[in-house]
């Protein structure tokens, strides 16, 4: 199964936004987090590596690129007529599932890990006194955990869209807004709350009695049951005999 | 190796209302071209897609080289090659690495399959172009490439799913000449859905006729043509009359006969000797330029046995 599971590795990581469209299509999309990797770490100095802003980051660009590749390694690959042939492949459906799934998961990691050493750079020459600034383990290990399970989550989420729709675009376009509908609602239920100085006072109660490491344990432990729980789904549903069904 | 490389018994399926494949029954020998035949929505690569294991039978069963493909279709994936209904190359890929990629998909040691490689695609004449992504190919260059993908790991056993629809006559004519050639040099069991019943013809060692999922006739291609119809002449020449075509058509030995164009074709029954026809043609003032004496085509016999099933 390793040796099935590199093999689809390296076809997928060789087709890598070759298709015709989506290169541009990924350059645009790398456009908002290579901002966010430059722009806050300019503004904001020091508290780029000290203070919660970089898991913006590292929310973001695990979500945009593993949205932009999942759906054209799973769908396209219906869309692009070449799942058929790859089915009647000796390889095996989880062989297909995990070499596409790693690749897109690699893909969207590495890139947000490179985006968050290129924040770093930046805020050090943009603020240099002296001495090397560094992210705060805590925030460092939240970035990596965090980036690495929102990636994973969405890599579960794009194979699932992708089984259901008709075209690499249309997956694409689902997943992304299916997975900006969570923080959207959160960020308005917030909104909802902070607006009264009641639930203003009761909010900061609560987040004072929680240090960051418990936030983020809390998320990351969401996050990890999420990944799971649609990694399972997903497994169950990618099966040979329903896809040259679809 | 077993003698037959596929046995299908009462094997159906059915999608929702509809009734793909209908209890079909045939043994498609090792070693030879089958063509599987029969018009646009009969089940030919819904039986394929049975075959490989890649659905799952109603009722009935077939073995593939000995596998079962409900139970042991992991067995029969492995040992089969496949090019299916489009050719399923990566168009984003070079044509090397689409090969490259199945290679390795069939644990070919690298040597053994930087050689094959090498080999199939010196063989289709695009060897040269090895290094080119397969979007900027010919319709006809990529199914060529599908077919060397299909023999890469030398499979006793190649499923090809209409190879040659879409094709242009050139480009057809090359993927049928690789695949006759490659099929006799590798001593690949072929099963052959087509259209196109020239190519039937001139690929297949046995064919058989499916509509609507139900076989309606199996066997070598001559066989399938006595069975649509007897011995025939063509008579070429002028002065046809009616009292000829009369007398002609009272004979017991002649089935039918008709004129069209200076053409007389004479459908006869077996063993019938046709110089005493010509004779009679000459003595009623018939000018005869030409005889020729030949078979219905395969297309007429598709024609006549889609007919008959109406």
């Amino acid at each position: 199964m390793k040796d099935d599971i590199l093999t689809v590795i390296w076809k997928e990581r060789k087709g890598l936004f070759r298709v015709r469209g989506r290169r541009a299509q990924a350059l645009l999309a790398m456009f908002s987090p290579v901002l966010l990797a430059i722009y806050f770490p300019l503004q904001e100095g020091a508290g780029w590596v000290e203070s919660p802003l970089s898991l913006l980051l590292a929310f973001v660009a695990p979500l945009i690129l593993v949205g932009m590749s999942i759906p054209d390694s799973f769908a396209g690959e219906r869309e692009r007529h070449t799942l058929p042939t790859l089915l009647a492949s000796r390889l095996s459906d989880r062989a297909i599932l995990f070499g596409k799934i790693i690749t897109s998961v690699a893909f969207g990691w590495g890139v947000t890990l490179v985006l968050l050493l290129i924040g770093l750079v930046t805020v050090n020459v943009a603020h240099w006194d002296g001495h090397i600034l560094f992210y705060k383990p805590s925030i460092l290990l939240a970035d990596l955990a965090f980036s690495f399970l929102v990636a994973m989550l969405t890599a579960a989420a794009g194979v699932l869209f992708s089984l259901r729709a008709a075209t690499a675009q249309e997956a694409q376009q689902t997943l992304m807004a299916v997975l900006l509908i969570p923080p959207m609602i959160l960020q308005f239920v917030l909104f909802a709350i902070l607006s009264s100085e009641s639930g203003e006072a009761r909010f900061r109660e609560v987040l004072a009695t929680l240090s960051f490491e418990q936030v983020i344990l809390v998320i990351v432990a969401v996050l990890l049951v999420l990944d799971v729980v649609l990694l399972m789904v997903a497994l169950a549903r990618f099966k040979r005999a329903r896809l040259i069904l679809d | 190796m077993t003698e037959t490389a596929i046995r299908i018994e009462n094997l159906t399926r059915d999608f929702e209302t509809v009734r793909a494949v209908d209890g079909l029954s045939l043994d498609v020998p090792t070693g030879i071209i089958f063509g599987f035949l029969g018009p646009n929505g009969a089940g030919k690569t819904t039986t394929i897609n049975l075959l490989l294991g890649l659905l799952e039978p109603t009722s009935g069963r077939a073995e593939v080289l000995g596998f079962d493909t409900r139970t042991q279709a992991d067995e029969v994936r492995t040992r089969t090659g496949a090019l299916l209904e489009h050719s399923g190359v990566y168009e984003q890929l070079t044509a090397e690495d689409n090969l490259e990629f199945y290679g390795r998909i069939w644990r070919m040691p690298a040597a053994e399959r930087q050689a094959r490689i090498k080999e199939l695609l010196t063989h289709m004449g695009v060897w040269e172009r090895r290094k080119e992504r397969v979007g900027t190919w010919s319709k006809g260059m990529k199914q060529k490439l599908a077919l060397a993908r299909a023999m890469l790991h030398r499979p006793p056993l190649v499923f090809l799913d209409e190879p040659t629809a879409g094709l242009d006559v050139v480009a057809a004519a090359a993927v049928r000449d690789d695949l006759e050639a490659l099929a006799a040099r590798e001593g690949v069991t072929v099963f052959l859905t087509t259209h196109n019943m020239a190519e039937a013809e001139r690929l297949c060692a046995q064919v058989a006729v499916i509509r609507e999922g139900r076989l309606v006739a199996l066997g070598h291609p001559d066989k399938l043509r006595a069975r649509a119809g007897g011995p025939r002449v063509e008579i070429i020449g002028r002065g046809f009359n009616e009292r000829a075509l009369q007398l002609l058509r009272a004979r017991p030995e002649v089935v039918a006969a008709e004129v069209q164009n200076q053409h007389l074709e004479i459908d006869l029954r077996e063993g019938t000797d046709t110089a005493p026809l010509v004779g009679l043609m000459v003595s009623e003032g018939v000018q005869v330029e030409e005889v020729r004496r030949g078979k219905a085509s395969l297309e007429e016999v598709f024609l006549t046995l889609m007919q008959e099933e109406k």
